[in-house]
């Protein structure tokens, strides 16, 4: 018999609403987490993941309250508890590891304090064996020198170290059960793998039970053993890990699953309709049937109780869920591959772009020069052609976004020229550009409750283009609207509401309306999916693709996501602090990743399946700057040469697959190398 | 950061000289000058020139303005006329007294504030909070003269507890002066403390809103050390500047104050000097009281710069 660490039972917890009903968002959670387990809670926003993660420690946010049940850690009701109680066991018996660990340390106070404070709070430990202890929990998440970086305030750490120095923090207490929200959220994708890989290895070590809350299924399953799906605030599965990931017999999970796109399986996933329902929106029947591929009357005036399956140890709330049991669709998923018709006469090209943040000097803003030996993006060389999808990825701080802007002409570049359709320079002075290039050139940004004006209706904003470049008025105006919506599958009831009214992947279809409203030749889409859940992600992709089918338009797509790159791409440029590593076709770079750089990033991509693990090849040192000479990725090269790579400036060389390297190792030993591995 | 603070003083002495050629430059424009002014009707011929010579009037204006400033850098702000006094000494007294004033009001008002502010705070939603705000808000909405207005009324004339009009001389000292300032400071306190209550209160709800506050209750810090180390370091600092924008801003509270109490300080002065058209008292008050809001700024901009870790290591960086 499993020792259990926590029981939930029957636990509601909710709000009220101004009308005075009671809204649950979470309902009726029952599940155990027992010793030594890991425990994955996925779900997408509004699950209720989240509230369940901190219910745990006994813990309801503000406004929202227990309606009924328990949370029984050991033989106590953590709800019920009182401050004082709950001051003994925060900390020292769970402890929790928050999403943005940036936000999650007091700025005012040093690493080495805020860590001293939970050992001071959880252990009896004297003062020199207290910075001791310091020394060894930041060793033991792997932070360099543990005595300077105790003495350290959290934002002159990075990211990756910050999310460290919440694991050290919530290790200092020794706790029984670890709760992580969503703690690589936000992380490059190298970091993130890193810091699983250390998770991981504390479970292991340690024996301490985790609930680790997650809405990216790749995450979920590097480190759960146990997987818990919630759908609008409920359990909908419950079982081991493989079992959910590669059998999962509901359809919500099926869905989800087929909605990521995936390096093994390249192409566009299919995507899953409509969104969770709001909460106390759903009287009756199942939560999930709008959505549902497999639903029936049944499911509509029947809400399903979690059934225990006992051949796959699972629970699951579907009535149809033996239907999905010897499903095997997901192995043979059948992916809509992209096919686009790239003309072979150029429309972009950029030659020697280098663009630089430094601030310019009073004399060099008269001369309108900017001097910097070593700017933020240097030597871009990229052309792009009629039709193509262009993708450009690499970690934070790689230079994408940037280059985005400037092809804008939301910032100026410091050398080079950018061209359009061959003969055309575009200057890189906003201002100074002719209007026709700036319809020509339009932008998709990656948060839309940013990009669209929260006082403007969907009418307003998708108007602006058609009136400034078209000069269009009245109905004529309205009626193409109308058009523009409907391409976007926005119905024409849509054009009254304001942004706040809108789901996530509908306002992003807004700012896509908003884009091709202008009629562009080139569409900039600057992580344009990041934001959204993976259902919505896959229907954005879609939609993308098909605009595009229609319209011939080309796209700039600038992802830290390689998985949905890969499946709409045709070329990609992996770019390292501001510098071009590779450019290729996709399929290839995806599939034989010659330089070091491509192929770190492809070994730390997480893939929904616990039996492919990342390959953890290079370091993940955070550099702040490029190197001033020599190869721009020597600080992490696993192969470095030596000399030369710090030297000089590696040459360009072109592999019998078609993609160009900057690199200093010959391809035949590149390929020799990396085969080996 | 050695050189932030030279460019914040350097900025602070270029802003004066600009305060300073505008007072100049617009007393020059006015009509009528001081020797007209002093002189009344006897304003012509020789007693006017004899009048000017005396003032240095007949000098160009430029030159004028030089031996002014470089007067006023000497700390000789010249003669008023009226009293055909040395300003100094007719500003001496009255610069003390209103600094009395001020402070006395800064140092009860800051303390108040700040712990109404955190207590509505902590307290938010709850009793506590409600009456305090609803009291705050009230007071931040009725300007000093009618508030003073009403506490003479009240507490001079009806309770007849204190003084409702100051009668002392200027060079009074500050112990004589003590029973007289109660209501005046009550006055001029009563809105500044209110408008920073409810910034200090907006703060502390803000940070206790944070991740980093959610973070150390879930790490089990008792709830009083979580607000002392976490919560109040975090949430006064962005406070600072407020604050020196609402004591800059008492000045003129001062000013109205001073008049209704009858107080002599240089609040009253500024209101006589303008009447009486004595230009070289304004002149020397505007430039004393743009310093006073001038080194305010630059004081809290300072403490800004040290006590946030975040400003502090960016400026070492660079």
């Amino acid at each position: 018999m499993k020792t259990s660490v926590q029981q939930i039972n029957n636990l509601t917890i909710g709000f009220q609403s101004q009308k005075g009903q009671q809204i649950s968002i979470l309902k009726n959670i029952n599940t155990t987490i027992n010793k030594g387990e890991t425990v994955g809670i996925v779900g997408e926003s509004g699950s209720g993941k989240s509230t369940l993660a901190l219910a745990m420690m006994g813990y309801v946010k503000h406004g929202l309250f227990t309606i009924s049940g328990e949370c029984m850690f050991h033989s106590n009701n953590l709800l019920e508890m009182n401050n004082k109680e709950l001051e003994n066991i925060r900390g020292r018996k769970i402890a929790m590891i928050p999403q943005n660990a940036g936000q999650s340390l007091t700025p005012n106070l040093k690493i080495g304090y805020q860590i001293d404070e939970a050992l001071k709070l959880h252990t009896d430990l004297k003062k020199t064996d207290r910075d001791n202890k310091i020394s060894e929990l930041l060793n033991k998440v792997r932070l360099p020198s543990p005595e300077t970086m105790a003495q350290r305030y959290p934002h002159e750490l990075s990211g990756g170290q910050q999310q460290r120095v919440a694991v050290a923090m919530a290790l200092a207490g020794s706790p029984e059960l670890l709760l992580l929200d969503e703690p690589t959220t936000g992380l490059d994708v190298t970091t993130q793998a890193h810091v699983l890989e250390l998770l991981n290895l504390i479970a292991k070590d340690t024996g301490t039970s985790m609930v680790y809350v997650s809405h990216d299924l790749g995450a979920i399953a590097q480190v759960s053993d146990r997987v818990i799906v919630m759908y609008s605030g409920e359990i909908v599965l419950d079982g081991p890990v493989r079992s959910i990931l590669k059998n999962p017999i509901h359809p919500y999970t099926f869905g989800l699953l087929k909605s990521i796109p995936k390096l093994t399986l390249p192409g566009l996933p299919n995507s899953m309709s409509g969104s969770q329902p709001q909460p106390g929106s759903i009287k009756e029947g199942c939560s999930f049937y709008d959505r549902c591929e497999f639903a029936d009357k049944n499911c509509k005036i029947n809400s399903p109780e979690l059934e225990y399956i006992n051949d796959l140890n699972t629970h699951v709330r579907c009535f149809r869920h033996k239907e999905l049991i010897n499903q095997n669709e997901l192995n043979s998923q059948t992916v809509k591959s992209i096919e686009n018709k790239i003309l072979k006469n150029e429309i972009l090209d950029l030659s020697n772009v280098s663009i630089s943040y430094a601030k310019q000097k009073f004399i060099e803003q008269l001369i309108n020069k900017i001097e910097d030996k070593n700017p933020t993006v240097k030597d871009i060389d990229i052309n792009i052609n009629k039709g193509e999808t262009l993708a450009l990825v690499g970690e934070s701080g790689s230079g994408k976004s940037t280059i985005l802007k400037s092809i804008a002409g939301l910032l100026k570049t410091k050398d080079g020229i950018i061209k359009f359709e061959k003969d055309k320079e575009l200057s890189s002075d906003l201002r100074k550009r002719d209007p026709k290039f700036l319809r020509a050139i339009q932008l998709i940004f990656q948060n839309p409750d940013e990009s669209l004006n929260p006082n403007h209706t969907v009418e307003e904003i998708v108007a602006q283009p058609l009136k400034l470049y078209f000069g269009l008025k009245g109905h004529e105006l309205k009626e193409k609207i109308i058009n523009v919506l409907d391409k976007v599958r926005l119905g024409e009831f849509y054009i009254t509401r304001y942004p706040r009214q809108l789901s996530g992947g509908e306002k992003q279809r807004v700012a896509v309306a908003r884009a091709f409203a202008a009629k562009p030749d080139i569409i900039l889409c600057d992580e344009v999916t990041s934001a959204l859940d993976v259902s919505v992600q896959a229907a954005v992709l879609n939609l993308l693709q098909e605009l595009k089918e229609d319209f011939g338009t080309t796209y700039i797509f600038v992802s830290h996501d390689l998985a949905v790159v890969r499946a709409i791409s045709d070329r990609v440029a992996v770019l390292y602090q501001g510098r071009l590593c590779e450019i290729g076709p996709s399929k290839n770079v995806y599939k034989f990743p010659s330089h070091p750089y491509t192929e770190v990033l492809l070994g730390a991509v997480l893939e929904p399946d616990p039996d492919i693990k990342p390959k953890l090849v290079a370091e993940d040192i955070v550099e702040e700057k490029p190197p001033e000479n020599g190869c721009s990725f020597q600080g992490r090269c696993p192969r470095i040469l030596g000399d030369i790579c710090k030297n000089e400036v590696p040459p360009w060389q072109t592999t019998e697959n078609g993609n160009s390297i900057r690199c200093h190792i010959k391809i035949d030993d590149l390929k020799n190398q990396q085969t080996l591995n | 950061m050695f050189f932030l603070v030279i460019k914040r003083i350097l900025l602070g002495l270029i802003t004066l000289f600009i305060v300073s050629l505008i007072t100049f430059v617009g007393v020059e424009v006015l009509p009528g000058d001081a020797c007209t002014t002093y002189l009344e009707r006897q304003a012509f011929g020789a007693a006017l020139e004899a009048c000017y010579e005396r003032l240095g009037l007949n000098l160009p204006a430029y030159e004028r303005y030089i031996s002014w400033a470089i007067g006023v850098l000497q700390g000789d702000f010249g003669y008023s006329l009226s009293g055909e006094m040395k300003i100094n000494e007719v500003l001496g007294p009255k610069v003390k007294n209103s600094m009395v004033l001020a402070s006395a009001s800064i140092l009860i008002g800051i303390p108040v504030a700040l712990l109404l502010g955190i207590i509505t705070a902590l307290w938010r939603d709850k009793l506590p909070d409600i009456i305090i705000s609803t009291v705050t808000i009230f007071s931040m909405t009725i300007p000093e003269f009618i508030s003073a207005t009403l506490l003479i009324l009240i507490v001079a004339i009806w309770l007849e507890w204190l003084p409702g009009i100051v009668i002392v001389p200027s060079e009074a000292s500050i112990s004589e002066l003590l029973p007289n300032i109660i209501l005046p400071v009550i006055a001029i306190s009563m809105i500044m403390t209110a408008h920073m209550a409810r910034m200090v209160r907006s703060s502390v709800i803000q940070v206790m809103a944070s991740d980093y506050v959610q973070m150390a209750i879930l790490k089990g810090v008792p709830y009083w050390k979580m607000v002392f180390k976490h919560v109040l370091p975090n949430a006064l600092l962005p406070a600072i500047n407020v604050v020196a924008l609402t004591i800059a801003w008492l000045l003129g509270g001062v000013v109205v104050t001073e008049v209704v109490f009858n107080y002599p300080g240089l609040g009253r002065l500024v209101i006589e000097s303008i009447s009486n058209r004595d230009l070289p008292v304004v002149q020397a008050l505007a430039i004393i009281l743009a310093s006073i809001y001038v080194s305010i700024n630059l004081i809290a901009d300072l403490m800004t710069l040290m006590l946030n870790p975040r400003l502090k290591s960016l400026q070492i960086k660079k």
